[in-house]
């Protein structure tokens, strides 16, 4: 059996991350392992601009932003795997691992850092009617297709969902010759970055059918064409409103699902709404020693907030190891009230808090001239001015650790104050 | 969005922010950038909405074909933004070249592409 002060599962930018900054918190052996062919996960796909402005200033390209972390983890001569696949993890903190080199392994470890990311909904989740021929994907896998493995995946296109990677692949697709002939959105709002609508729709005059969804696909060998039909304020599809289009390509961008698996095996709680690990304010999960960090926990917007919140994971977890959290004493939940779909961390203990505790949050509809609202026990304690509130975009509040030490409340609550509106977009 | 209400005015939503405003720019000969500008909510909208009437640029990113790698492709990107008008002669560029690795981030694969003055880089380490 190996030994090693702490394990981070996933290579991609939270695993990174949340290594190096164990390492600058003084951990010294510390191995990553990543299931792919190199590390960096799935920025090493996402090929297009946008990444990094929070952290950087600067906008880099999801390999570029990787690479930086890649580099610094070299610098730093800190151990990784790639092409190995954790198969099992025991609440001893007991890793399962096999790769081709090794064969299988057992690791065993003073900490873990989960960060397997996220994957994609698939036709199953969203159950389309239909045939079921070649040429419906996700559009993180056509992204990989396209961008990794040099192929393309077809001519004439229909996108279902406006997410963020659904938008970067109609641009995406439509700059290497393809025709994208619709992207039809479920909801009357796109969940995508507003840049994104402008520059992967507008740019290439791409029509963004909103409160529509797919209703059949057809083809015996090969998509031959799909059908999309307006639905109503239930999201149910309108008879009559159907429209016919012939295309050889469906690509699914609707929703992604923390992986949680290996989560679950040692029996990690999980918060339904986020569908990842209930966390604290050291990013440490229901078990003692296992933190997570990144999509593993909730699916975020910007990498930006992926890195930070693995640094505290990281930082957290380095804590854990030289004993200087504190763990055996009661948290302090954190509920969402009014307006609020979740909160991360879930609960936090008091006593571990230093200098500023940041709640990320997402709002459950679209508001205008809104107040993000703390609440500390029955008293509201903070309250945040925001124009424009939507779920696709994540809020953050930052609370001061004094005053919660001060105040010393049982439970928080947040809550949005402001006007319900109609869709920006 | 780009429709044109008429000769002298456009329809644009604001990127400066997530808020996306939805501007409509006027040609207005009297106002001191010959254009005016309404529906921003902060200065920074008329500064995008200008830049969009008068030089719209965008970074464009893509794949360039390598033939000695464990990836069949590599990410490139220009490295300033580029007119935008020149994305398609630009992608027709991109899609004749092809890359012997070991390439770093950051190496020039085209100098000068589609006559823009603007490189186009490789943006990642490729083996």
């Amino acid at each position: 059996m190996l030994n090693y002060e702490l394990v981070v599962i996933g290579g991609g930018p939270a695993g990174l991350a949340a290594a190096i900054e164990a390492r600058k918190n003084g951990v010294q052996n510390i191995l990553v392992l990543e299931r792919d062919l190199e590390l960096g996960g799935i920025l090493q796909q996402c090929i297009h601009n946008g990444f990094g402005l929070h952290i950087f200033k600067e906008e880099l390209t999801g390999p570029e932003y990787a690479q930086r972390f890649i580099n610094e983890l070299l610098e730093m001569d800190i151990e990784y795997k790639t092409d190995t696949m954790v198969l099992d993890i025991s609440e001893i903190k007991t890793i399962t691992a096999v790769n081709k080199q090794d064969g299988l392994i057992q690791i065993s470890a003073n900490a873990i850092i989960l960060a397997m990311g996220c994957r994609e909904r698939t036709r199953g989740a969203i159950r389309i009617p239909g045939t079921r021929p070649a040429g419906v994907f996700t559009a993180g896998t056509a992204q990989r297709f396209i961008n990794i493995e040099g192929y393309m995946v077809g001519r004439r296109i229909v996108i279902l969902g406006s997410g963020d990677i659904g938008l970067i692949m109609a641009r995406r697709l439509t700059l290497e010759g393809a025709k994208v002939l619709a992207v039809a959105e479920l909801m009357p709002y796109s969940s995508g970055l507003t840049r994104n609508i402008v520059q992967c729709l507008h740019d290439y005059d791409i029509p963004l059918l909103l409160s529509h969804t797919v209703t059949d696909i057809r083809g015996k060998d090969r998509v031959t064409g799909v059908t999309i039909s307006k639905v109503d304020q239930n999201l149910k599809p309108i008879p009559g409103s159907e429209k016919e289009y012939q295309c050889d390509t469906l690509l699914l961008s609707v929703g992604l699902i923390p992986e949680n698996e290996l989560s679950l095996q040692a029996n990690i709680k999980l918060d339904p709404r986020t569908g990842g690990p209930i966390v604290n304010e050291s990013m440490e999960t229901s078990v003692e020693g296992i933190f997570a960090c990144g999509n593993v926990v909730h699916v975020h917007d910007l990498v930006d907030y992926v890195t930070e919140e693995a640094q505290k994971a990281g930082a957290g977890a380095a804590d854990y190891i030289f004993e200087e959290i504190t763990e055996k004493i009661p948290a302090v939940p954190i509920v969402p009230q009014e307006g609020v779909n979740y909160i991360i961390p879930q609960n936090i203990r008091i006593d571990n808090l230093n200098g500023f505790l940041d709640l990320m949050l997402r709002v459950t509809s679209v508001y205008r001239n809104a107040k993000i609202c703390v609440r500390a026990d029955e008293k509201t304690i903070k309250e945040v001015k925001r124009p424009h509130l939507s779920p696709g975009e994540m809020e953050r509040v930052r609370l001061n650790s004094n005053i919660m030490k001060t105040i010393r409340p049982k439970t928080i609550s947040l809550y949005i104050d402001g006007e319900k509106t109609q869709y920006a977009i | 969005m780009e429709k044109k209400r008429n000769m002298q005015s456009k329809e644009l939503i604001c990127t400066a922010c997530p808020i996306g405003c939805r501007l409509t720019v006027f040609q207005d000969e009297k106002s001191e950038n010959w254009f005016r500008v309404e529906g921003n909510s902060c200065k920074r909208g008329i500064n995008y909405a200008i830049a969009e009437m008068t030089d719209p640029r965008r970074i464009l990113t893509s794949t360039v074909k390598v033939t000695n790698s464990h990836y069949k492709r590599l990410p490139v990107r220009t490295r300033e933004a580029i007119p935008k008008h020149l994305i398609f002669s630009c992608m027709n560029e991109i899609n004749r070249i092809e890359v012997i690795t070991p390439v770093r981030m950051g190496d020039i694969l085209i100098d000068n592409i589609a006559s823009s003055g603007i490189p186009l880089i490789a943006s990642r380490n490729l083996e």
